[in-house]
């Protein structure tokens, strides 16, 4: 275990994360974890670590942290303009940085959430099993909360990288997103809206977290004859409810169970485009058949597992 | 997306599970459509079976009222595989391998500084503080479910005569612990948060702490049941802090 960062800019809403807790939501503690999951993945392994090892999760603008110890670190995610020392750095591949070395990263210009792992993870205690942050009920990462100016982040031990890393490819994020998503669980509730739900763009209000992204577009209304709201029953990530108002909530990772109708589901390979929304940004769904998602996430896996194998290669000793 | 079955519309517990999806790796098993003690018995008891399968690629279970979420890898596990799972349970349900629910009691100090309200309940209904104590501690509650909060307890069967609104504008904290009432419903927060709960009383027991070996003592389909306790011995009890 060694001091790595000493926090002179927190950024608004910087916390650790890793893969999430799990075993626990039955008790009403969400999984939480990283936001987007893939962009975590990676950086986790340019850096040579296992893919599950706990990171910083960046959201919407940079800290400044200055280095107190040599380690590799890969930035990945949204495109905030990191810097070190001043000089500009790229993202979504291995830097070597040093003792006194000065990492900043701005305003997000594209994309939401930006990951920065390192070498042997970020170290905390886990909580019920994970180091995650859920500061909705003060628990994982630093006592609970966000980064702070005056932290210092610790890592874990790791060897560092024979040769840097770097992706084939990364994905680009727009202000435009286009969301594949499934009808269900409740489609039922919405047989007269369905259609307007595929056809409209919404716009993601500043009320976006890791609990949820509050959309804003045309009222979504529910069939004369279906009820107000369920009885609560279990939340998964993705699930976009319909409040009274008709406004949508696309749920992600804080939440455990709810009361109110979803009209359809968001699919697994399309969640990291949420997790990288960000207030302003326009989403448009598209509406596929459960038979459709399952062959997409067939070949997304194959496409992860191919890339993930790419970037862990058996170092040369 | 429903999965139509036909049903017996009297009894709001279904003959047959139904299933709705939510999403490429989800979905969820309703078995019935009421807030019902035998069809949230069955939610447990399948759940508890659910647990002890050793089925391979179900990642995660959350029961709640009437129903069962079921978070699975599509790769390794498709519906139609968990739909004959769940009716194979169906005939391990009298089986020995359901552990018993328990009744677990929760001491609480009504009243005063812990219960800032109780006053407001009892005029609400016309009835004295007293009456509101021993109304409450009466009978046990069955938990559910469990959500909104680590912890907190959605409990049944609260006494019409202490049915109360919530308050107009919520306390902006309310202390970890605090029993209230909320319209038809009586609960407690494991943690400080902000809520318009009327507040009756408080339990010095840490229904939630994330640091020790079991963080919570209670699980859906438990009961708790309340037990008036004095202001001293809340003091004693918040001092050794056990459960």
């Amino acid at each position: 275990m060694t001091s790595l960062f000493h926090t002179h800019v927190s950024g608004p809403f910087t916390t650790i994360q890793d893969k999430g807790r799990f075993g626990w939501v039955h008790m009403g503690v969400p999984v939480s974890g990283a936001m987007d999951d893939f962009a975590y993945t990676c950086a986790n392994l340019l850096v040579g670590n296992r893919k599950d090892l706990p990171a910083l999760e960046i959201t919407l603008s940079g800290p400044e942290l200055e280095v107190l110890d040599a380690a590799d670190i890969a930035v990945t995610g949204a495109d905030m303009a990191l810097t070190v020392n001043g000089e500009p750095a790229p993202r979504w591949q291995t830097i070597r940085v040093h003792p006194g070395d000065r990492i900043a990263a701005q305003m997000a210009g594209s994309g939401c959430r930006a990951y920065l792992a390192t070498t042997g993870g970020i170290r905390v205690p886990k909580v019920m099993g994970s180091c995650s942050t859920y500061a909705g009920a003060n628990i994982g990462g630093l006592d609970g909360r966000p980064l702070r100016a005056g932290d210092v982040v610790e890592r874990g031990d790791g060897e560092l990288l024979g040769k840097p890393r770097r992706m084939p490819w990364f994905p680009l994020y727009s202000p435009e997103i286009q969301i594949r998503a499934i009808p269900g669980p409740q489609d039922d509730f919405f047989t007269e809206s369905m259609d307007r739900f595929f056809e409209t763009e919404f716009t993601v209000t500043d009320r976006a977290n890791r609990m949820g992204y509050r959309l804003e577009g045309p009222v979504i209304e529910r069939d004369a004859d279906a009820p107000n709201s369920i009885i609560s029953e279990a939340s998964f990530p993705g699930n976009i409810q319909v409040p009274p108002d008709g406004q949508p909530i696309i749920l992600m990772l804080e939440q455990t169970i709810g009361g109110y109708a979803k009209i359809a589901t968001v699919i697994t390979p399309d969640l990291f485009r949420v997790a990288q929304a960000k207030p302003g940004d326009r989403i448009r769904f598209h509406r596929i058949s459960l038979e459709a998602a399952g062959e997409i996430y067939a070949q997304w896996n194959e496409l992860l597992t191919e890339l993930y194998g790419f970037l862990s290669p058996k170092e040369k000793g | 997306m429903t999965q139509e079955t036909i049903d017996n519309k009297t009894d709001p517990l279904y003959r047959r599970f139904r299933i709705r999806i939510s999403g490429d790796r989800a979905m969820v098993a309703e078995y019935g459509d009421a807030i019902d003690e035998r069809i949230n018995e069955k939610v447990r008891a399948v759940t508890e079976l659910l647990r002890q399968s050793t089925v391979k690629g179900i990642d995660l279970i959350l029961p709640s009222y009437r129903s069962i979420g079921i978070c699975f890898d599509p790769l390794i596990i498709s519906i139609s595989e968990i739909d004959n799972l769940l009716s194979g349970l169906e005939s391990g349900l009298d089986t020995a391998a359901i552990p018993e629910a328990r009744t677990v009691e929760i001491p609480v100090c009504y009243g005063g500084e812990h219960g800032p309200d109780i006053d407001f309940v009892a005029e609400h209904n016309g009835i004295d503080p007293e009456e509101v104590i021993r109304i409450h501690s009466a009978a046990p509650y069955r938990i559910f479910t469990i959500g909104f909060a680590p912890g907190f307890f959605y409990l049944g069967g609260l006494d019409p005569r202490l049915h109360t609104p919530r308050m107009e504008t919520p306390r902006a904290m309310v202390p970890a612990g605090s029993v209230g009432i909320a319209e038809t419903q009586t609960g407690a927060y494991p943690i400080d948060s902000p809520g318009g709960w009327r507040i009756i009383g408080r339990t010095p027991l840490r229904l939630f702490d994330a640091f020790r070996p079991e963080p919570f003592f209670y699980q859906a389909g438990d009961s708790i049941r309340f037990m008036p306790v004095s202001p001293e011995t809340y003091r004693h009890i918040e001092a050794g802090k056990t459960p």
